[in-house]
């Protein structure tokens, strides 16, 4: 009877655990405002599943890619259903996030995409189009003619795309030029000192794009300063809740700003739920979730800025 | 005569290593010689170059600090929410930045107190401070940025005093009294001791575990004075970004200035001319627009060829 009972419990434990999803998220550590606001967005998803009895969220973050590394193996080792991870970086993570998706981990890949086709969902940003509208944008801003200085991020694949793209979109205007094209680290301090040290070297800039917002704090303060900050069109990208603030308020000199929402993490954990749960995206007639997914850059005016501002977010 | 121009060389090649720089980048770019630019030089400099000075103490002394750049986030951090919380005043602003000296104080002591009493190696009890620091500022705000909303706070980090910024004059200013402290007093000569021999310092009857607390003390108050300039200059400290690769930058200027990494060796003079090697090479970087990629190599190879410079006069 003993032994009965004792089977019995195991298998009532063994049912609810299965009934259980538990979902692994494996997310770069903030080290600047963007992937801050990743780790916000991330935070927040699982908070909306809070009271859902069925799912179960373990988040962690990295600081390199050997720390993610370990990361996901602790997690495989745990036991989760969904994995969804933004890899640090793509080769190295490659063959742990193909060895979840072979043990039939149900693998979300968002952003920085592997080295493969194994794995179940790739949802990431659109960098060319992040960098070739604010291309278009500055050009017909400044009708074909102007210097324009470009303000990058950390040099990278990303990064190099993005700034790729906006020379694609310039490239028929033969009078427009870029005078200087430099890395600001995405950090607000280097943006900057690059941006004061630019002021003392041109005494004409017509336009800078900024790789991100929180550079673009940095310049607007650089400009402010040296007391140039009219007659310039500023751009910079992916929304900081500030900027997207002035916009809205109609700062005379950021009139647009165009979305590489770090809020993807939180739609590819809803989407790892909604996989595990066979649901079906509302609209698709296909059943299932679709396997690769590029949202869409979209823009961000004085018109529509509301719908972009989430004031409690950190970015 | 010889030997005259030979001392000299050796007391002031680093100044020469910066004027060769700075005629270098004049010729290629005539704007970097612009005084507006070399004004911009000296205040760029100026948040690396405070907490360098500090760092020389703790290094002549013997130690390292590596929590510098992860405490000026939390400093700064500090700085801007008291000041918030307090008030818009001009006695509250005082107020919270005599608060943000004391945490830094404070901070610079329990490391110095680790690391004596404690017995544990600098270098692992500053690394540990650098996770706790950098760990708490990203915790307070969650990832995101700290804004000043005080108009007070954030009015001073960009004011020019007789046409000087600001930071630039308070960064002149510490370094002059950094100098005064450590090649005029007893505790100056004291902390050369302590880093040249530890022992002969002790049989001679110098408290080598105090000298030894007070260098990371002040090593925090340089930390708080660079903290409360840069966040009230930017109004703003991300948790994440502030502050990051000074701890190296720091280093890097004083042994650039020619102080030993094994202590007992060191000048302020020659740690405010390193420093300002590095921001001239920043704003070369810059003004001769060096591709992207190829920064961190001009940057490396400069920094080399200037300790070179420095040790082959040896």
């Amino acid at each position: 009877m003993r032994k009965f009972l004792l089977v019995l419990m195991v298998a009532v434990a063994l049912v609810s655990f299965a009934a259980k999803y538990r979902i692994g998220v494996a997310i770069p550590a903030a080290d600047h405002g963007w992937t801050g606001g990743m780790v916000w967005w991330a935070q927040y998803a699982i908070k909306q599943y809070q009271n859902d009895p069925n799912v179960e969220f373990y988040l962690v973050t990295a600081k390199e890619p050997s720390e993610q590394i370990a990361q996901v193996q602790a997690l495989l080792a745990r036991g989760i259903d969904a994995l969804v991870i933004n890899p640090y970086e793509s080769a190295p993570l490659t063959p742990i996030c193909v060895q979840a998706f072979r043990q039939g981990v149900y693998t979300v890949i968002v952003d920085r995409g592997i080295v493969s086709e194994e794995y179940n969902v790739y949802i990431a940003g659109d960098n060319y189009m992040y960098g070739y509208l604010a291309g278009k944008y500055i050009a017909e801003k400044l009708k074909g003619k102007g210097n324009i200085v470009v303000i990058r991020g950390i040099p990278s694949t990303i990064d190099d795309e993005r700034v790729k793209a906006f020379k694609d979109a310039i490239a028929p205007y033969p009078d427009l030029k870029i005078i200087a094209e430099q890395p600001g680290y995405w950090s607000r301090e280097k943006a900057f000192e690059v941006m004061q040290t630019l002021l003392t070297k041109f005494p004409q800039i017509d336009a800078v794009w900024t790789g991100d917002d929180d550079m673009l704090h940095g310049v607007l303060i650089a400009l402010r300063q040296a007391g140039r900050d009219k007659n310039i069109i500023l751009v910079g990208g992916a929304c900081e809740k500030n900027i997207v603030k002035m916009i809205m308020d109609g700062h005379p000199l950021i009139e647009v700003d165009f979305t590489y929402p770090p809020n993807m993490i939180a739609t590819a954990i809803n989407l790892a739920v909604m996989a595990l749960k066979g649901e079906s995206l509302n609209g698709f007639y296909q059943k299932g979730i679709p396997r690769k997914i590029i949202l869409s850059t979209e823009t961000v005016t004085r018109q529509n800025a509301k719908d972009y501002y989430f004031p409690d977010s950190v970015f | 005569m010889c030997i005259k121009l030979k001392a000299f060389l050796t007391k002031y090649m680093i100044v020469l290593v910066l004027i060769g720089l700075m005629i270098f980048s004049g010729i290629v770019t005539p704007a970097f010689l612009k005084p507006r630019n070399i004004l911009n030089i000296f205040w760029q400099t100026s948040y690396v170059g405070i907490i360098a000075i500090g760092i020389t103490f703790v290094m002549i002394a013997g130690g390292i600090d590596l929590s510098v750049g992860s405490m000026l986030a939390l400093l700064g951090a500090f700085a801007i929410t008291t000041s918030n919380k307090i008030g818009d005043s001009v006695g509250a602003t005082v107020l919270s930045i005599l608060l943000t000296y004391g945490l830094g104080a404070l901070l610079g002591l329990g490391m110095g107190l680790l690391t004596t009493k404690g017995k544990i190696p600098a270098f692992i009890t500053t690394l540990g401070g650098m996770a706790i620091y950098r760990s708490l500022v990203l915790n307070f705000a969650n990832g995101g940025v700290y804004m000043s909303f005080s108009r007070t706070f954030s009015s001073f980090g960009m004011k020019f005093i007789a046409g000087l910024p600001l930071p630039m004059i308070v960064f002149i200013a510490y370094a002059v009294l950094a100098y005064i402290v450590l090649d005029k007093t007893k505790f100056g000569r004291y902390v050369y001791a302590v880093g040249a021999n530890e022992t002969a310092a002790v049989y001679s009857a110098i408290k080598v575990d105090v000298v030894r607390t007070i260098t990371y003390v002040i090593s925090g108050v340089s930390v708080a004075t660079s903290a409360i300039l840069l966040s009230s200059m930017m109004a703003s400290v991300s948790s994440s970004s502030t502050g990051s690769g000074f701890e190296l930058d720091a280093i890097a200027a004083a042994v650039i200035g020619g102080t030993s990494l094994s202590g007992g060796k060191g000048t302020i003079f020659g740690t405010f001319f390193g420093a300002l090697i590095l921001g001239v090479v920043n704003n070369m970087l810059v003004m001769l627009n060096v591709a992207v990629y190829l920064q961190g190599m001009v940057k490396g190879l400069i920094i080399i060829a200037a300790v070179l410079l420095q040790s082959l006069r040896r």
